[in-house]
């Protein structure tokens, strides 16, 4: 086995520097378009960190980086280093199956498969033989619906279509099918972007939670969310990282005109 | 004669045309609609007449003639010798009018020869001066209601909507005369052959059957021998379509490079347009033979035409269909689920297998079938590539024979109208229709399903 | 769950094994992808390969002289070619007896009486003069020609004795037999001797009924879709004429013959055989393609272009007539492309309509009898004389590339179109 193992880096590597990720150099091109400049990110271990910046600064881009997912987008090309606990997940080796399994991600819009509820969040945990029996898988099941806040709501239909769940209650059951295959890290796209008030804080506060065991990456548009989930905040403008620091910092004393001006409203 | 009647209407309606137009020149920006729809108002109103009058003519005159002539010959010289011997003097007559000399016949129909193209030329006279009086009639009263008050434009309109529902309406007739003959000449293939036999007797042998003037009942038009073949040959070539076809789609879809794909997407296209009779003959002249020498190789007997070539040919010939409709459904399936899957560390075969497949699955099945009915329908290969023998065999290796490889054969023998081969031909292409309808019914239905479900 | 399970070797082999499922599916994908396109390859090379033999014809040169007295000047028509045949075939061995001279005419083509005929016929001036005439060998000869004939066979194993193949390499030695194009494939009609059938028939009377099917489905078919379309759309008639245009696409073609037989032969009384009925046949065949395309195109046109055209007050006709019809063009061209395609290339329903008649004339109108290039590929690869297989096989590569060269020029019509909007 020539291929380097995540999973043996992984489990050498010290706990004691925060940095879960750490991103050098990254540039990214959608054919002749040039979506991210070399940007360098460290994203600490159990935090929330948020990338914020107008629309088309690349967050998604950067995002889908870390999971490259960016692979399967014909003519997209990326370049730089990622290392996820130390080891490079840019080779062209790395089994990207194995990384996304470490690395989940909740995207934009709720995506469920057109499959029931249970089959859903057993679909990860099936695929990574993560359970040996239909009891095994069950447990695994309750536990992520039950981390995500959904279990109460879907415990009494849990062979009902995920589909036919309201917007929010989908988003929290894409948010539980990624927990169910333990990743380390989760990337989140807007994750409460096509929702309404109510299920935003509740995806929100949902976030706040998953902080405990995970270290998580939420893209958002709106600087409130930002404010309220993140604990360190990235903000982007044309590709390039502009400033990043200790969430309480960055919107209260930022360094950089351009954040002041993007956080107060002058631009984006 | 018709033709050139139909080419001087058309020419006096192009004059009314221009005549109508120049009418209503004067009118200036006082009339309701511009010169132009005068003009075509007033060509329509010559034109149409003139048309109805030439077609009902020429429809009518000939079976009038027909009738006229046989009432003129000599009472009991027709009577005793039935349908056939009628059409036959007829044709005698006609020939004889036309001018064709004919030796032998009788003196009475000689003289109805004379008479029919006689009469002939009274008509084309007669159609000629009634074309032109209507012509002239319909300009003359047409003309008098060029005002500047008339709404020529929206009569125009008007006209020009029934002209698109006499249209339309083609499609509508086509089934119902397909329909109506279909159902007619089985009605009566059914009072020859009960039903019962015609579906489940298993002994076909159409010509033998009236070659001793034997009237039918006997068991020599049981079909179902005819379907087994049918079906045999389509599950053959529903054996190599969809496997195929599933995998090509999959690996165009989700794992070609663009450039891969850019060139064998279309080369599968210029597949699907190569005429069958192309595919037959491939299968006569290399496949059936290269699949007998591989039996013998292997110690097998492999009639020269055996199903399993026919089958293989009619499987590559619907693999086009399938795989392209296989890539619609999948490339249908919203990007998200692919991405969702992707997310959790699913492989690409596993995003495959478990998510867009079962999600595409309708539209995949409703190509499935329609591939089917094209293959149950289009298995006139065996005409050239599989014999014609009519037995009840699940052996792919030895001959058979399908629905429509029968039809063709019971019509290419030159057979009177009410002959109950060429009745029985209708009945097989009332069950053909049956089957092939059914199965694109439920095919529409699921892939119509498969888009709404995108759609949501 | 922030520290993660210690590497697990059974989660390793399956880690392997869903990566080698991965690699396969993907193998078996391209691998589905080549032998679908190989196959089709190999059938194609096989055909060519089939044809080879029809593109080229044996011909031996053989001297007539039109004696004035078998042949008047007056009335050639009805001169005695035959024995002019026969004397020039015999005078390619003029020191053979008499009792030979059948068998060397019998290097000849049996049409060669008519190939003479032709030519005095075309060209009066000829009589009474000498006429030097490659006239293509018989097929047994042709089959010598091309080496295709064991020569060390017994004699009673082969169609030719010895004597037969002796006296054809006294005329090669002679130089009178050569091997030239066979442009008689093209410009013959059909005949019953493979040497001499050609498929100018077959072309004119698929030229015949292409022009009246389209002439038929075309101007119907658009009205039809514009009907559905812009006029009617979502009423009661409209969704019963496209579930039955729906319906009708995917009806066998074979019982569009059943019904031309019954309808346009039996019922209205038209020719057999004749490319009137066969091209309305296969314009009633190609409708539902011409209607689905059209109303696919002009579903496409955006509402807003229909709406402009209303809010400068024309009528719906003159919006769909200035507006909606020039920009749905391209799509209507590419149905037209898919009903040409469908219509040059089946056969099943114009065997049923009598087209796989013998007919050795070209057709001069649409009522005469004639075939069509599928049928007459059917009628020559069922014959069992060899040289008819290989001209099925080359009338196939025509029919191809007349299918080729009608696409490109649709193609073309369908750029220009786009372009121009």
């Amino acid at each position: 086995m020539a291929r380097p193992s995540l999973l043996l880096a992984a489990s050498t590597a010290e706990p004691s520097p925060p940095t879960k990720i750490s991103a050098q150099g990254i540039s990214a091109w959608y054919g002749p378009i040039r979506a991210l400049e070399n940007v360098c990110l460290e994203i600490p271990s159990n935090r929330v960190t948020a990338l914020i910046g107008p629309s088309g600064c690349g967050k998604t881009t950067f995002l889908r980086c870390l999971n490259r997912l960016n692979d399967t987008i014909p003519g997209a090309r990326v370049t730089g280093t990622i290392r996820l606990d130390g080891v490079d997940i840019m080779g062209q080796y790395i089994d990207v199956a194995e990384l996304r399994t470490r690395v989940g991600m909740v995207f934009q819009k709720p995506n469920p498969f057109p499959k029931s509820v249970f089959e859903n969040v057993a679909y990860g945990p099936r695929i990574h033989g993560l359970a040996h029996s239909r009891a095994e898988l069950s447990v695994i099941v309750e536990s992520a619906l039950r981390h995500a806040g959904l279990w109460d709501e879907v415990k009494d239909r849990l062979a009902s279509p995920g589909t036919a769940l309201s917007g929010g209650q989908q988003q929290r059951l894409c948010i539980a099918r990624a927990i169910a295959t333990q990743p380390e890290v989760l990337l989140m796209d807007e994750p409460a972007a096509a929702l309404d008030p109510i299920a935003t804080s509740l995806i929100e506060a949902l976030i706040d939670d998953l902080r405990e065991s995970y270290t998580i990456v939420v893209v958002t548009h709106s600087m409130q969310q930002a404010a309220r989930i993140s604990q360190h905040t990235a903000f982007l403008d044309h590709g390039r990282l502009v400033e990043v620091g200790e969430t309480t910092e960055i919107f209260s004393t930022p360094r950089e005109k351009q954040t002041e001006d993007y956080i107060t409203g002058k631009i984006g | 004669m018709p033709g050139s009647l139909i080419l001087s209407t058309l020419l006096f309606a192009a004059a009314a045309f221009f005549l109508g137009r120049a009418a209503a020149r004067p009118f200036g920006t006082g009339a309701r609609s511009r010169p132009v729809y005068h003009g075509a108002l007033l060509a329509l109103w010559v034109a149409l007449p003139g048309l109805a009058v030439t077609v009902a003519w020429a429809l009518a005159q000939p079976a009038l003639l027909d009738r006229l002539l046989l009432a003129g010959l000599p009472a009991g010289s027709v009577d005793a010798i039935g349908t056939g011997g009628r059409a036959l003097v007829l044709a005698q007559i006609h020939a004889l009018a036309e001018g064709r000399a004919l030796p032998h016949l009788d003196a009475v129909i000689v003289e109805a020869g004379a008479r029919l193209s006689r009469w002939r030329e009274i008509g084309r006279l007669a159609l000629f001066a009634t074309v032109a009086a209507t012509l002239l009639v319909s300009f003359l009263v047409a003309r008098t209601r060029i005002t500047p008050r008339l709404h020529a434009r929206a009569a125009v309109e008007r006209a020009l909507t029934v002209g698109l529902v006499v249209c339309a309406s083609v499609a509508l007739l086509t089934t119902v005369a397909l329909l109506v003959a279909l159902l007619r000449e089985t009605v009566e293939f059914f009072r020859l052959v009960p039903p019962a036999e015609f579906l489940f007797g298993t002994n076909w042998d159409p010509q033998v059957a009236f070659r001793s003037d034997q009237i039918a009942g006997t068991g020599a038009f049981g079909a179902a021998s005819v379907f087994a073949g049918t079906l045999l040959v389509a599950a053959i070539a529903m054996a190599v379509a969809v496997p195929l076809g599933l995998l090509i789609a999959i690996h165009l879809v989700e794992y070609a490079r663009p450039g891969t794909r850019a060139w064998a997407k279309p080369a599968l296209e210029i597949l699907a347009g190569v005429p069958t009779v192309a595919y037959f003959f491939a299968a006569l002249l290399a496949v059936a033979p290269a699949i007998q020498h591989a039996g013998r190789a292997l110690g097998l007997v492999v009639s020269p035409n055996s199903a399993l070539a026919v089958g293989l040919v009619t499987g590559i010939m619907i693999l086009p269909l399938v795989s392209s409709l296989a890539d619609d459904a999948l490339r249908a399936v919203p990007q998200d689920l692919r991405q969702a899957s992707l997310a959790v560390g699913a492989t690409r075969a596993e995003t495959v297998l478990h998510v867009l497949l079962p999600a595409a699955m309708p539209g995949i099945l409703g190509g499935v079938l329609l591939a089917l009915s094209r293959a149950v329908g289009e298995t006139m290969i065996v005409l050239m590539a599989a014999g014609l023998v009519a037995t009840i065999s699940l052996d792919p290796l030895g001959t058979t024979t399908t629905v429509t490889v029968q039809i063709a054969t019971l019509l290419a023998v030159d057979a009177p109208f009410d002959d109950p081969r060429t009745l029985a031909a209708y009945a097989l292409g009332l069950t053909l229709f049956v089957v092939t309808f059914g199965l694109n019914l439920l095919a529409l239905r699921l892939v119509r399903r498969a888009s709404r479900t995108d759609a949501s | 769950m922030t520290s993660l399970p210690p590497p697990d070797v059974r989660r390793d082999a399956r880690r392997r094994r869903r990566r080698a499922v991965d690699v396969w599916l993907r193998r078996l994908g391209a691998g589905a992808v080549v032998f679908a396109l190989g196959l089709a390859g190999l059938m194609l090379t096989a055909i060519i390969v089939a044809s080879l033999p029809a593109l080229t014809q044996t011909t031996v040169r053989v001297d007539f002289e039109i004696d004035p007295t078998l042949v008047s000047a007056t009335d050639p028509a009805a001169g005695d070619f035959r024995a002019i045949v026969a004397r020039g075939a015999a005078a390619l061995f003029p020191d053979a007896p008499p009792a030979e001279a059948s068998a060397a005419q019998r290097i000849l083509t049996p049409a060669a009486t008519r190939i003479l005929r032709q030519e005095v016929l075309r060209n009066p001036d000829l009589i009474g003069r000498r006429l030097a005439l490659a006239v293509p060998a018989a097929g047994p000869y042709d089959q010598l020609a091309r080496d295709h004939v064991d020569r060390q066979a017994p004699e009673t194993r082969r169609q030719l004795d010895d004597a037969d193949i002796a006296r054809f390499d006294r005329l090669t030695a002679d130089g009178r037999v050569a091997r030239s194009l066979n442009f008689g494939l093209l410009f013959n009609g059909d005949s019953r001797f493979p040497e001499v059938a050609g498929l100018a028939g077959a072309i004119t009377g698929s030229a015949m009924a292409l022009a009246i099917c389209l002439a038929i489905c075309l101007p119907i078919g658009i009205a039809t879709a514009i009907l559905m379309v812009e006029f009617a759309p979502r009423n009661r008639l409209t969704v019963v004429i496209e579930a039955n245009v729906n319906n009708l696409a995917a009806v066998p073609p074979i019982l569009y013959g059943l019904l031309g037989l019954a309808v346009f032969i039996t019922c209205f009384g038209l020719p057999r055989s004749s490319p009137l009925v066969a091209g309305m046949v296969l314009a009633l065949m190609t409708l539902p393609t011409v209607v689905i395309a059209t109303s696919l195109a002009l579903r496409r046109v955006p509402m807003a272009i229909r709406e402009a055209g209303f809010a400068v007050g024309a009528s719906r006709y003159q919006v769909v007539l200035h507006h909606v019809l020039p920009l749905a063009l391209p799509g209507i061209l590419t149905g037209a492309i898919a009903a040409i395609s469908q219509a040059l290339g089946e056969a099943a329903p114009l065997l049923l309509i009598g087209m796989n008649a013998f007919v050795t004339s070209v057709p001069h109108g649409v009522t005469e009898a004639a075939t069509t290039l599928p049928t007459q590929i059917l009628l020559w690869s069922e014959s069992p004389q060899p040289g008819f297989v290989a001209r099925a096989a080359a009338a196939i590569l025509v029919l191809l590339a007349s299918l080729v060269a009608l696409n490109g020029i649709a193609v073309l019509l369908r750029h220009r179109a786009e372009r121009r909007r």
